[in-house]
Protein backbone atom coordinates (compact mmCIF):
# COMPACT_ATOMS: atom_id res chain seq x y z
CA UNK A 1 0.00 0.00 0.00
CA UNK A 2 1.27 3.47 -0.86
CA UNK A 3 2.12 5.72 1.74
CA UNK A 4 5.02 8.08 3.38
CA UNK A 5 7.97 8.54 5.52
CA UNK A 6 8.39 12.21 6.57
CA UNK A 7 12.02 12.91 7.26
CA UNK A 8 12.25 15.41 10.33
CA UNK A 9 15.76 17.16 11.51
CA UNK A 10 15.73 18.99 14.58
CA UNK A 11 17.51 21.15 16.96
CA UNK A 12 17.45 18.23 19.09
CA UNK A 13 17.01 15.21 17.51
CA UNK A 14 15.84 13.20 14.19
CA UNK A 15 11.81 12.22 13.98
CA UNK A 16 10.46 9.74 11.46
CA UNK A 17 6.48 10.34 10.86
CA UNK A 18 5.15 7.66 8.55
CA UNK A 19 1.84 7.43 7.35
CA UNK A 20 -0.59 5.25 4.68
CA UNK A 21 -1.40 7.31 1.51
CA UNK A 22 -4.60 9.24 2.89
CA UNK A 23 -2.17 10.74 5.23
CA UNK A 24 -4.54 11.04 8.13
CA UNK A 25 -3.12 8.90 10.30
CA UNK A 26 0.36 8.82 11.21
CA UNK A 27 2.98 7.12 13.81
CA UNK A 28 5.80 9.18 15.20
CA UNK A 29 8.88 7.69 15.69
CA UNK A 30 11.68 9.44 18.00
CA UNK A 31 13.52 11.30 18.87
CA UNK A 32 16.71 9.73 16.91
CA UNK A 33 20.04 10.74 18.24
CA UNK A 34 18.37 12.91 21.11
CA UNK A 35 20.05 16.12 22.08
CA UNK A 36 22.18 16.28 18.62
CA UNK A 37 21.30 18.93 16.37
CA UNK A 38 19.83 17.13 13.45
CA UNK A 39 20.59 19.30 10.24
CA UNK A 40 18.89 17.17 7.42
CA UNK A 41 18.17 13.83 6.61
CA UNK A 42 17.52 12.33 3.47
CA UNK A 43 17.03 8.99 1.71
CA UNK A 44 18.70 7.64 -1.28
CA UNK A 45 15.97 7.47 -4.50
CA UNK A 46 17.83 4.44 -5.82
CA UNK A 47 16.90 2.42 -2.36
CA UNK A 48 14.36 4.23 -0.27
CA UNK A 49 15.62 2.48 2.97
CA UNK A 50 18.97 4.12 2.79
CA UNK A 51 18.59 7.38 4.71
CA UNK A 52 21.48 9.68 5.42
CA UNK A 53 21.84 11.95 8.50
CA UNK A 54 23.65 14.60 9.40
CA UNK A 55 24.28 14.66 13.30
CA UNK A 56 26.03 17.67 15.37
CA UNK A 57 26.67 19.30 18.34
CA UNK A 58 28.66 22.39 19.49
CA UNK A 59 30.36 19.76 21.93
CA UNK A 60 31.29 17.23 19.81
CA UNK A 61 31.25 18.71 16.16
CA UNK A 62 30.00 16.54 13.51
CA UNK A 63 28.94 13.00 12.80
CA UNK A 64 27.71 11.14 9.43
CA UNK A 65 24.91 8.30 10.16
CA UNK A 66 23.05 5.97 7.60
CA UNK A 67 20.53 4.04 8.13
CA UNK A 68 19.92 0.87 5.57
CA UNK A 69 16.38 -0.47 7.41
CA UNK A 70 14.57 2.76 6.92
CA UNK A 71 15.83 4.33 9.99
CA UNK A 72 15.82 1.67 12.16
CA UNK A 73 19.28 1.02 12.88
CA UNK A 74 22.16 3.54 12.29
CA UNK A 75 25.79 3.18 11.67
CA UNK A 76 28.21 6.14 12.15
CA UNK A 77 30.15 6.65 8.95
CA UNK A 78 33.31 8.88 8.60
CA UNK A 79 32.93 12.43 9.39
CA UNK A 80 36.20 13.82 8.42
CA UNK A 81 35.64 16.53 5.81
CA UNK A 82 38.70 17.69 4.92
CA UNK A 83 39.67 20.68 2.97
CA UNK A 84 41.29 19.66 -0.21
CA UNK A 85 44.95 21.29 -0.39
CA UNK A 86 45.90 24.92 1.77
CA UNK A 87 41.97 25.77 3.14
CA UNK A 88 43.00 29.14 2.03
CA UNK A 89 40.75 32.10 3.32
CA UNK A 90 37.11 33.53 2.70
CA UNK A 91 35.90 37.23 3.85
CA UNK A 92 34.84 38.20 7.55
CA UNK A 93 31.94 39.68 8.47
CA UNK A 94 34.15 42.42 8.63
CA UNK A 95 36.00 42.06 4.95
CA UNK A 96 39.40 40.93 6.59
CA UNK A 97 40.70 37.28 5.31
CA UNK A 98 39.12 34.55 7.62
CA UNK A 99 40.47 31.02 7.29
CA UNK A 100 38.11 28.52 5.81
CA UNK A 101 36.95 25.86 8.76
CA UNK A 102 34.83 22.91 9.13
CA UNK A 103 31.77 24.10 11.24
CA UNK A 104 29.09 21.07 10.34
CA UNK A 105 27.35 19.69 7.66
CA UNK A 106 24.32 21.47 6.13
CA UNK A 107 22.71 19.02 3.66
CA UNK A 108 22.95 15.89 2.57
CA UNK A 109 21.95 15.09 -1.12
CA UNK A 110 21.94 11.07 -2.15
CA UNK A 111 22.82 10.08 -5.88
CA UNK A 112 19.58 10.25 -8.27
CA UNK A 113 21.06 7.15 -9.90
CA UNK A 114 23.77 5.55 -7.85
CA UNK A 115 23.10 4.02 -4.45
CA UNK A 116 26.52 4.52 -2.57
CA UNK A 117 27.11 8.47 -4.00
CA UNK A 118 26.07 11.25 -1.95
CA UNK A 119 26.83 14.94 -1.81
CA UNK A 120 27.69 16.87 1.52
CA UNK A 121 27.33 20.66 1.53
CA UNK A 122 29.04 21.88 4.47
CA UNK A 123 30.18 25.50 6.79
CA UNK A 124 32.35 26.98 5.74
CA UNK A 125 31.06 26.29 2.22
CA UNK A 126 32.41 23.25 0.52
CA UNK A 127 31.01 20.97 -1.57
CA UNK A 128 31.91 16.91 -0.64
CA UNK A 129 31.68 13.61 -2.19
CA UNK A 130 31.49 10.25 -1.28
CA UNK A 131 31.25 7.24 -3.60
CA UNK A 132 31.01 4.51 -0.96
CA UNK A 133 27.71 5.34 1.13
CA UNK A 134 29.36 7.91 3.26
CA UNK A 135 32.75 5.84 3.94
CA UNK A 136 34.99 8.38 2.96
CA UNK A 137 34.20 12.24 1.81
CA UNK A 138 36.22 14.35 -1.09
CA UNK A 139 36.16 17.83 -1.80
CA UNK A 140 35.13 18.67 -5.15
CA UNK A 141 37.45 21.99 -4.53
CA UNK A 142 37.01 23.10 -7.97
CA UNK A 143 34.22 25.14 -6.12
CA UNK A 144 35.98 26.85 -3.90
CA UNK A 145 38.85 27.41 -5.67
CA UNK A 146 37.10 28.60 -8.83
CA UNK A 147 38.09 32.16 -8.23
CA UNK A 148 35.63 34.22 -6.12
CA UNK A 149 36.15 32.25 -3.25
CA UNK A 150 37.77 34.83 -1.31
CA UNK A 151 35.13 37.16 -1.87
CA UNK A 152 32.30 34.82 -0.36
CA UNK A 153 31.04 36.36 2.79
CA UNK A 154 28.65 34.49 5.26
CA UNK A 155 25.28 35.01 5.88
CA UNK A 156 24.09 35.73 9.29
CA UNK A 157 23.87 31.63 9.61
CA UNK A 158 27.17 31.34 8.66
CA UNK A 159 29.20 30.71 5.51
CA UNK A 160 26.99 27.69 4.33
CA UNK A 161 26.84 25.33 0.96
CA UNK A 162 23.14 24.75 2.03
CA UNK A 163 21.45 23.61 -1.35
CA UNK A 164 21.96 21.24 -3.66
CA UNK A 165 19.96 19.65 -6.94
CA UNK A 166 21.15 17.34 -8.85
CA UNK A 167 19.88 17.36 -12.70
CA UNK A 168 17.82 14.22 -13.23
CA UNK A 169 18.81 14.13 -17.03
CA UNK A 170 22.17 14.98 -16.82
CA UNK A 171 24.78 13.60 -14.17
CA UNK A 172 27.29 15.98 -15.12
CA UNK A 173 24.99 19.07 -13.84
CA UNK A 174 24.83 20.43 -10.63
CA UNK A 175 23.37 23.61 -8.77
CA UNK A 176 24.52 24.51 -5.36
CA UNK A 177 23.68 27.68 -3.30
CA UNK A 178 25.86 28.99 -0.56
CA UNK A 179 24.48 32.06 1.56
CA UNK A 180 26.08 34.48 1.13
CA UNK A 181 27.86 33.74 -2.28
CA UNK A 182 25.52 32.93 -4.66
CA UNK A 183 24.46 30.17 -6.64
CA UNK A 184 26.57 28.26 -8.98
CA UNK A 185 26.77 25.03 -11.59
CA UNK A 186 28.68 22.31 -12.56
CA UNK A 187 28.52 20.42 -16.55
CA UNK A 188 30.87 18.29 -15.97
CA UNK A 189 30.34 16.71 -12.22
CA UNK A 190 31.81 19.06 -9.59
CA UNK A 191 35.23 19.39 -11.44
CA UNK A 192 34.75 22.86 -12.67
CA UNK A 193 31.51 25.93 -11.97
CA UNK A 194 30.22 29.08 -12.67
CA UNK A 195 28.65 31.50 -11.08
CA UNK A 196 25.12 31.74 -11.88
CA UNK A 197 23.84 34.89 -10.42
CA UNK A 198 23.17 37.17 -13.38
CA UNK A 199 19.72 39.24 -12.30
CA UNK A 200 20.28 38.78 -8.81
CA UNK A 201 19.30 42.22 -7.52
CA UNK A 202 20.32 42.36 -3.91
CA UNK A 203 20.06 45.97 -1.93
CA UNK A 204 22.82 44.70 1.00
CA UNK A 205 25.51 44.65 -1.78
CA UNK A 206 26.24 47.89 -3.51
CA UNK A 207 27.26 46.40 -6.79
CA UNK A 208 23.71 45.36 -8.67
CA UNK A 209 25.25 43.00 -10.87
CA UNK A 210 27.90 41.71 -9.20
CA UNK A 211 29.24 38.19 -9.45
CA UNK A 212 29.00 36.45 -6.10
CA UNK A 213 27.44 38.41 -2.96
CA UNK A 214 24.17 37.00 -3.16
CA UNK A 215 22.23 35.48 -0.07
CA UNK A 216 20.16 33.04 -1.65
CA UNK A 217 17.91 30.79 0.38
CA UNK A 218 16.99 27.80 -1.58
CA UNK A 219 16.91 26.70 -5.41
CA UNK A 220 14.67 23.90 -6.65
CA UNK A 221 13.13 22.44 -9.94
CA UNK A 222 10.65 20.19 -10.88
CA UNK A 223 12.13 17.15 -12.60
CA UNK A 224 10.48 17.43 -16.06
CA UNK A 225 12.12 20.45 -16.56
CA UNK A 226 15.39 20.85 -15.69
CA UNK A 227 16.29 24.07 -16.60
CA UNK A 228 14.15 25.78 -15.40
CA UNK A 229 14.65 26.81 -12.01
CA UNK A 230 13.07 28.52 -9.00
CA UNK A 231 14.87 30.24 -6.22
CA UNK A 232 13.85 32.26 -3.06
CA UNK A 233 16.47 34.58 -2.23
CA UNK A 234 17.35 36.19 1.08
CA UNK A 235 14.87 39.10 -0.33
CA UNK A 236 13.33 38.35 -3.79
CA UNK A 237 11.34 35.35 -5.63
CA UNK A 238 13.14 33.98 -8.70
CA UNK A 239 12.74 32.40 -11.93
CA UNK A 240 15.38 30.99 -14.47
CA UNK A 241 14.64 29.34 -17.99
CA UNK A 242 17.91 28.48 -18.86
CA UNK A 243 19.68 26.57 -16.12
CA UNK A 244 20.49 30.06 -13.76
CA UNK A 245 22.27 31.71 -16.81
CA UNK A 246 19.52 34.14 -15.91
CA UNK A 247 17.08 35.35 -13.42
CA UNK A 248 14.04 36.99 -13.77
CA UNK A 249 11.82 37.90 -10.27
CA UNK A 250 8.17 36.64 -9.99
CA UNK A 251 7.96 38.27 -6.25
CA UNK A 252 4.34 39.42 -7.80
CA UNK A 253 1.80 40.01 -5.33
CA UNK A 254 3.61 38.66 -2.23
CA UNK A 255 2.83 40.06 0.67
CA UNK A 256 6.43 40.30 1.60
CA UNK A 257 9.17 38.37 -0.50
CA UNK A 258 11.22 37.40 1.78
CA UNK A 259 11.46 33.60 3.30
CA UNK A 260 13.32 30.82 3.30
CA UNK A 261 11.70 27.35 1.76
CA UNK A 262 10.48 27.15 -1.94
CA UNK A 263 8.91 23.63 -3.78
CA UNK A 264 8.01 22.60 -6.62
CA UNK A 265 4.80 20.46 -6.87
CA UNK A 266 4.87 16.94 -8.02
CA UNK A 267 2.65 16.73 -11.02
CA UNK A 268 2.24 20.85 -11.70
CA UNK A 269 6.06 22.22 -13.21
CA UNK A 270 4.58 25.67 -13.09
CA UNK A 271 2.86 25.20 -9.14
CA UNK A 272 5.21 26.40 -7.04
CA UNK A 273 5.09 27.33 -2.98
CA UNK A 274 7.02 29.72 -0.43
CA UNK A 275 6.27 30.93 2.92
CA UNK A 276 6.47 34.27 3.25
CA UNK A 277 8.10 35.89 5.76
CA UNK A 278 7.74 39.13 7.25
CA UNK A 279 11.65 40.34 7.15
CA UNK A 280 15.33 39.26 7.45
CA UNK A 281 15.10 40.94 11.56
CA UNK A 282 11.48 39.37 12.32
CA UNK A 283 11.69 36.00 11.23
CA UNK A 284 8.21 35.67 11.30
CA UNK A 285 5.45 35.20 9.03
CA UNK A 286 3.01 39.01 8.41
CA UNK A 287 0.46 39.27 10.60
CA UNK A 288 0.83 36.88 13.03
CA UNK A 289 -0.56 34.24 10.30
CA UNK A 290 0.99 31.35 8.76
CA UNK A 291 -0.09 30.87 5.42
CA UNK A 292 1.82 29.34 2.20
CA UNK A 293 1.80 30.98 -0.47
CA UNK A 294 1.26 29.19 -3.82
CA UNK A 295 1.32 30.14 -7.55
CA UNK A 296 0.25 27.85 -10.23
CA UNK A 297 1.62 30.12 -12.77
CA UNK A 298 5.15 29.54 -12.52
CA UNK A 299 5.30 33.49 -9.85
CA UNK A 300 3.79 36.09 -10.09
CA UNK A 301 0.66 35.87 -9.42
CA UNK A 302 0.12 33.90 -5.42
CA UNK A 303 -2.82 32.91 -3.78
CA UNK A 304 -2.60 32.56 0.30
CA UNK A 305 -3.25 28.87 1.43
CA UNK A 306 -3.91 28.88 5.19
CA UNK A 307 -6.86 26.60 5.59
CA UNK A 308 -5.64 24.82 8.97
CA UNK A 309 -2.85 26.80 9.54
CA UNK A 310 -3.13 29.39 12.42
CA UNK A 311 -4.48 32.28 11.43
CA UNK A 312 -3.80 34.41 14.74
CA UNK A 313 -0.61 34.96 17.20
CA UNK A 314 1.54 32.24 15.16
CA UNK A 315 5.59 34.04 15.40
CA UNK A 316 6.95 30.79 13.99
CA UNK A 317 9.77 30.53 11.31
CA UNK A 318 10.04 27.90 8.43
CA UNK A 319 13.40 27.31 7.51
CA UNK A 320 15.11 26.63 4.32
CA UNK A 321 15.21 22.65 4.23
CA UNK A 322 12.11 22.36 6.14
CA UNK A 323 9.42 21.97 3.51
CA UNK A 324 8.93 19.35 0.85
CA UNK A 325 6.29 17.17 -1.16
CA UNK A 326 5.56 14.15 -1.72
CA UNK A 327 4.86 12.22 -5.15
CA UNK A 328 1.37 10.66 -4.53
CA UNK A 329 -1.52 11.40 -6.78
CA UNK A 330 -2.90 13.96 -5.01
CA UNK A 331 0.55 15.48 -4.49
CA UNK A 332 1.08 16.27 -0.89
CA UNK A 333 3.21 19.23 0.83
CA UNK A 334 4.92 19.08 3.97
CA UNK A 335 6.93 21.93 6.20
CA UNK A 336 7.64 22.05 9.68
CA UNK A 337 8.54 25.12 11.87
CA UNK A 338 10.80 26.80 14.69
CA UNK A 339 7.58 26.09 16.80
CA UNK A 340 7.86 22.14 16.72
CA UNK A 341 5.02 21.41 14.36
CA UNK A 342 4.77 19.74 10.96
CA UNK A 343 2.33 20.45 8.73
CA UNK A 344 0.49 18.41 5.87
CA UNK A 345 -1.84 19.19 3.15
CA UNK A 346 -2.71 16.39 1.26
CA UNK A 347 -4.32 18.01 -1.64
CA UNK A 348 -2.22 20.59 -2.92
CA UNK A 349 -2.01 23.31 -0.18
CA UNK A 350 -5.86 23.54 -0.08
CA UNK A 351 -5.88 22.15 3.31
CA UNK A 352 -3.48 22.35 6.58
CA UNK A 353 -3.50 19.67 8.88
CA UNK A 354 -0.50 18.91 11.88
CA UNK A 355 1.14 16.18 12.24
CA UNK A 356 2.53 16.61 15.47
CA UNK A 357 2.53 20.32 17.49
CA UNK A 358 5.22 20.09 19.38
CA UNK A 359 8.59 18.57 18.42
CA UNK A 360 11.84 21.04 19.22
CA UNK A 361 12.43 23.35 16.40
CA UNK A 362 11.97 22.01 13.20
CA UNK A 363 15.50 22.56 10.91
CA UNK A 364 14.90 20.06 8.34
CA UNK A 365 11.88 18.19 6.65
CA UNK A 366 12.18 15.79 3.46
CA UNK A 367 9.80 13.17 2.48
CA UNK A 368 9.82 10.15 0.92
CA UNK A 369 6.90 8.51 -1.47
CA UNK A 370 6.58 4.43 -0.48
CA UNK A 371 5.32 1.84 -3.00
CA UNK B 1 59.29 1.97 25.89
CA UNK B 2 56.21 1.31 28.84
CA UNK B 3 52.45 0.66 28.53
CA UNK B 4 49.79 1.74 30.76
CA UNK B 5 46.37 0.96 30.92
CA UNK B 6 44.59 4.62 31.36
CA UNK B 7 40.74 4.97 32.66
CA UNK B 8 38.29 7.56 30.90
CA UNK B 9 35.19 8.64 31.85
CA UNK B 10 33.31 9.35 28.47
CA UNK B 11 30.47 12.02 28.41
CA UNK B 12 27.12 10.55 27.85
CA UNK B 13 26.20 11.30 24.31
CA UNK B 14 30.07 9.63 23.35
CA UNK B 15 29.19 6.60 25.38
CA UNK B 16 25.84 6.58 23.65
CA UNK B 17 28.05 6.80 20.24
CA UNK B 18 30.56 4.15 21.19
CA UNK B 19 27.75 1.76 22.90
CA UNK B 20 30.01 1.93 25.83
CA UNK B 21 29.54 2.54 29.55
CA UNK B 22 30.69 5.35 31.58
CA UNK B 23 34.35 4.08 32.00
CA UNK B 24 36.60 3.03 29.48
CA UNK B 25 40.23 2.03 29.70
CA UNK B 26 42.76 2.13 27.27
CA UNK B 27 46.42 0.89 26.42
CA UNK B 28 48.91 3.29 26.01
CA UNK B 29 52.32 3.13 24.90
CA UNK B 30 55.08 5.52 25.87
CA UNK B 31 54.36 8.38 27.44
CA UNK B 32 50.32 9.19 28.80
CA UNK B 33 49.42 12.69 27.49
CA UNK B 34 46.54 14.17 26.11
CA UNK B 35 47.23 13.52 22.79
CA UNK B 36 48.73 9.78 23.72
CA UNK B 37 45.09 8.87 25.22
CA UNK B 38 43.11 10.78 23.25
CA UNK B 39 45.25 8.67 19.98
CA UNK B 40 44.49 5.44 21.97
CA UNK B 41 40.69 6.29 22.20
CA UNK B 42 40.24 7.00 18.57
CA UNK B 43 42.31 3.91 17.82
CA UNK B 44 39.82 1.43 19.62
CA UNK B 45 36.49 3.37 19.29
CA UNK B 46 36.99 5.09 15.66
CA UNK B 47 34.01 6.23 16.11
CA UNK B 48 34.82 8.68 18.38
CA UNK B 49 37.16 10.36 15.82
CA UNK B 50 36.88 14.32 15.62
CA UNK B 51 34.22 14.20 18.82
CA UNK B 52 36.78 14.77 21.85
CA UNK B 53 39.36 16.87 18.86
CA UNK B 54 39.30 18.22 15.48
CA UNK B 55 40.54 15.75 12.77
CA UNK B 56 42.93 18.13 11.38
CA UNK B 57 44.33 20.68 13.98
CA UNK B 58 44.40 18.01 16.74
CA UNK B 59 42.80 20.80 19.43
CA UNK B 60 40.82 19.96 21.84
CA UNK B 61 36.95 21.27 21.04
CA UNK B 62 36.16 24.08 22.51
CA UNK B 63 33.21 23.00 24.56
CA UNK B 64 35.31 19.81 26.00
CA UNK B 65 37.60 19.87 28.78
CA UNK B 66 39.61 17.31 30.75
CA UNK B 67 39.69 16.99 34.21
CA UNK B 68 42.08 14.71 36.70
CA UNK B 69 42.43 14.51 39.90
CA UNK B 70 40.13 17.64 41.10
CA UNK B 71 41.94 19.41 38.81
CA UNK B 72 41.15 20.76 35.01
CA UNK B 73 43.82 19.96 32.89
CA UNK B 74 42.06 21.21 29.21
CA UNK B 75 44.66 24.33 29.00
CA UNK B 76 48.09 21.85 29.51
CA UNK B 77 49.95 21.04 26.80
CA UNK B 78 48.73 18.57 24.66
CA UNK B 79 52.18 16.85 25.38
CA UNK B 80 52.53 17.46 28.81
CA UNK B 81 51.98 14.40 31.19
CA UNK B 82 49.27 13.68 32.81
CA UNK B 83 49.00 13.24 36.42
CA UNK B 84 50.94 10.11 38.01
CA UNK B 85 47.80 8.45 38.99
CA UNK B 86 46.33 9.08 35.98
CA UNK B 87 49.23 7.38 34.10
CA UNK B 88 49.04 4.12 36.92
CA UNK B 89 45.48 3.99 36.59
CA UNK B 90 44.57 5.14 39.88
CA UNK B 91 42.25 8.14 39.10
CA UNK B 92 40.36 8.68 35.38
CA UNK B 93 40.95 11.01 32.85
CA UNK B 94 37.77 12.74 32.64
CA UNK B 95 36.09 13.97 29.10
CA UNK B 96 33.32 16.51 29.91
CA UNK B 97 30.81 18.38 28.26
CA UNK B 98 31.86 21.87 29.20
CA UNK B 99 28.82 23.78 31.01
CA UNK B 100 27.12 25.43 27.35
CA UNK B 101 24.09 26.51 26.14
CA UNK B 102 22.40 28.42 29.00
Amino acid sequence: MPGVRVLVGTRKGAFILTSDEARKDWQVDGPHFPGWEMYHLKGSPVDPDRIYASQSSGWFGQLIQRSDDGGKTWVALDNKFEYDGIAGTHMWYDGTPHPWEFKRVWHLEPSLTERDVVYAGVEDAALFKSTDGGASWRELSGLRKHGTGPQWQPGAGGLCLHTIVLDPTNAQRIYVAISAAGAFRTDDGGETWTPINKGLRSGEIPDRDAEVGHCVHRITMHKSKPERLFMQKHWDVMRSENAGDQWTEVSGNLPTDFGFPIEVHAHEPETIYVVPITSDAHHFPPEGKLRVYRSRTGGNEWEALGDGLPQQDCYVNVLRDAMSVDTLTSCGIYFGTTGGQVYVSSDSGDHWMPIVHDLPAVLSVEVQTLA
Amino acid sequence: MTRAEVRVVLPSPLRVLAQVGAEISVHVLGDVTQRTVVDAIEQRYPMLQGTIRDHVSKQRRAFVRFFACQRDLSHEALDAPLPASVASGDEPLLIVGAMAGG
